[in-house]
């Protein structure tokens, strides 16, 4: 098959699958550019000869197809499902010549199938068609004419404010450990909140500069809401140097806030462990660590929202570091890389394109599920033996209910592992596991409290 | 005022997909499915920029031609027509302009837009889109949507096909 003109689904050499796929709409349209200069259009039927590569048109009666100049024919096909929309959409469209007005040889051809290449795959292809458009309509104008968001959900999708569930779970475990020990101040721990969730708004943007310059969004043809980050600067809806802003802007108010409780703390360890995460944070894919290009994402990933962000919290109340919440910090540390993780998969390609290794990129996919499902019950191991030896108190177990869902999620990685659209649903139910964990282990810790408070 | 014969108008009204044809840069036509859509003189199409090839061979060469053939996407109707005309591209501001001009036309063939609409943020692109604007000056009509019977052929008043 040659390809012959650039875009999304680029047009071919006529091929016998070709002719077979026209034979199959009940009529097709030839059209024609007549000699006052107008295209003209006309339904007719077809009998297709892959064999000899051509297509017999019934001549339509009134109007003569011309021989003198190229034609196009085309079957398509849609079925209105009202209320909702359009499903089966279909085209393919020929174009040739005619040596007697109705034996029609295709030299040409194109179309879309949406059962090959779904609808939303099919409009990231045509990204840069629509970038090249823009760019001749602000020339032409004389004005910049980019593509517009209303301001709340520009601001959701540049910063991915949804993942902020990744920051609020180990966060908030940290502070109710440090509550288990005594000490809990809520003015601080709102800050810790805050200051947390600037820093993981900071690196989701910084990231998303550094997957646009490396051209790893742009080969992304099949992001969902779950993966291929935000996109903004893909589409132009924020210039790079307008994400640089925001990035700086967030860690700008990260980097106060932290500044504020290590000065109120006193603490230098917890200085350091906001100067790491934020290293981390940024080396996931800025030079020259660019972690994720070296293997080391997702342990990055796991670092960062496990151990920097639930120990961080843990020393601004207490001022110093414990057992109990390096080993709990472990749980959501694994389940949010988990979460990395199965976002990898329908990445993978486009990764691999770009030089990321991801695991996804590295492994086959029954490696992948398996290692879904060991690392996953290893968090539930920490919690069970965390538990079991004491170093949890025992409410803890609690968690263990969330078991199922990590065993739903790798059922679904068998069945829509190759499927990044069906896949969204087991990469949503993947967050609900870190969210069930986590709200369970928060219960369990609210009732220690409880009982502590009770018993006092 | 339209011109366009009653039965054609009638299939303007329910069409939910129609056949786009525009020159292409060699002379060649290239056919484009779209849902029409049609005030009483004028009919509307739209492209989003992602699919705005289209847009760029209308400003190149305006001649365009709307037929009408598939019966599942007239609601049953199986009659057929063509219709050429001059089409202008309306992209002042692909963001908004749309809305202001063919919204309601748009909403009243298609109400699931609204709900794709609540969504945009999900495909920003899809919804920066232009107005193509066709003024009709000439119509071919297949009662039944008959083919291999001539076509009835109407034409614009002069007025209006200037």
């Amino acid at each position: 098959m040659t390809a012959m003109r650039s875009g999304a689904v680029p047009a071919h050499d006529p091929t016998a699958t070709d002719f077979e796929r026209l034979a199959m709409y009940p009529h097709v349209i030839a059209s024609w550019v007549d000699d006052d200069g107008y295209p003209t259009s006309v339904a007719t039927s077809l009998k297709a000869d892959a064999v000899a590569g051509t297509v017999k048109l019934a001549p339509p009666a009134g109007m003569k197809i011309p021989t003198d100049r190229e034609i196009g024919v085309m079957g398509s096909h849609i079925r209105p499902q009202p209320g909702i929309g359009y499903d089966q959409r279909r085209y393919l469209q020929l174009w040739g010549r005619t040596t007697d007005g109705t034996t029609f040889t295709p030299v040409r051809a194109w179309g879309w199938d949406e059962n090959e290449t779904p609808f939303f795959e099919y409009s990231e292809r045509s990204v840069p068609q629509s970038r090249r458009y823009l760019a001749a309509l602000s020339k032409e104008k004389g004005r910049t004419i980019r593509p517009k968001l209303s301001p709340f959900w520009l601001v959701l999708r540049t910063t991915r404010l949804p993942f902020l569930t990744a920051t609020a779970v180990p966060v908030l475990l940290g502070i109710a450990v440090a509550a288990t020990d005594g000490a809990f101040t809520w003015w601080t721990a709102l800050l810790t909140l805050i200051g947390g969730s600037f820093a993981h708004l900071g690196i989701n943007v910084t990231n998303d500069i550094f997957d646009t310059l490396s051209g790893a969004d742009d080969a992304n043809t099949t992001p969902t809401q779950f993966s291929g980050g935000s996109r903004v600067a893909v589409y132009d809806l924020v210039s790079i140097r307008g994400l640089v802003w925001v990035a700086l802007a967030l860690f700008g108010a990260a980097a106060a806030i932290g500044l504020l409780l290590v000065a109120i703390t006193g603490s230098m360890t917890l200085l350091w462990i906001g100067v790491a995460g934020i290293l981390v944070g940024v080396a996931y894919t800025a030079p020259p660590l660019k972690l994720v290009y070296r293997g080391l994402g997702e342990i990055a990933v796991a670092i960062g929202f496990g151990p920097i962000m639930l120990l961080g919290a843990y020393v601004v109340q207490t001022g110093r570091l414990a057992v109990e919440p390096m080993v709990l910090s472990l749980v959501p540390g694994i389940l949010i890389a988990l979460i990395l993780f199965v976002n990898e998969i329908p990445d993978r390609r486009s990764d691999a394109e770009a030089g990321k290794r991801t695991l996804p990129t590295r492994f086959s996919p029954d490696v992948i599920r398996t290692g879904y499902l060991v690392a996953a019950m290893v968090a539930f191991a920490v919690i069970g033996v965390g538990a079991g030896i004491g170093l949890l108190p025992w409410p803890t177990l609690l968690a263990l209910a969330a078991v199922p869902i990590a065993f739903r999620v790798h059922s679904g990685l068998k069945v829509h592992y190759d499927s990044p659209y069906t896949l969204m649903a087991v990469m949503g139910t993947n967050v609900n596991l870190n969210l069930a964990v986590g709200g369970l282990l928060l219960v369990a810790y609210i009732l220690t409290i409880a009982v502590m408070l009770i018993g006092a | 005022m339209g011109w366009l014969p009653d039965p054609v108008e009638r299939l303007l009204e329910v069409a939910l997909v129609g056949e786009l044809t525009v020159i292409g840069r060699n002379g060649r036509p290239i056919m484009h499915p779209l849902i029409p859509l049609y005030d009483g003189e004028k009919l509307y199409l739209h492209s989003s920029t992602l699919f705005s090839k289209k847009l760029e061979h209308i400003k190149r060469d305006p001649h365009v031609a709307l037929a009408l053939t598939d019966p599942v996407a007239m609601k049953g109707n199986p009659d057929r027509a063509t219709i050429q005309g001059t089409a202008r591209v309306i992209e002042d501001d692909p963001h908004k302009d749309w809305e202001r001009l063919i919204l309601d036309l748009w909403r009243a063939k298609e109400p699931s837009i609204d709900d794709f609409l609540k969504a945009r943020v999900a495909l920003p692109l899809f919804f920066e889109r232009a107005v193509i604007e066709i003024t009709p000056e000439r119509c071919l009509y297949w009662a039944d949507g008959e083919t291999d019977r001539a076509p009835i052929k109407t034409q614009a008043p002069k007025a209006e096909a200037a």
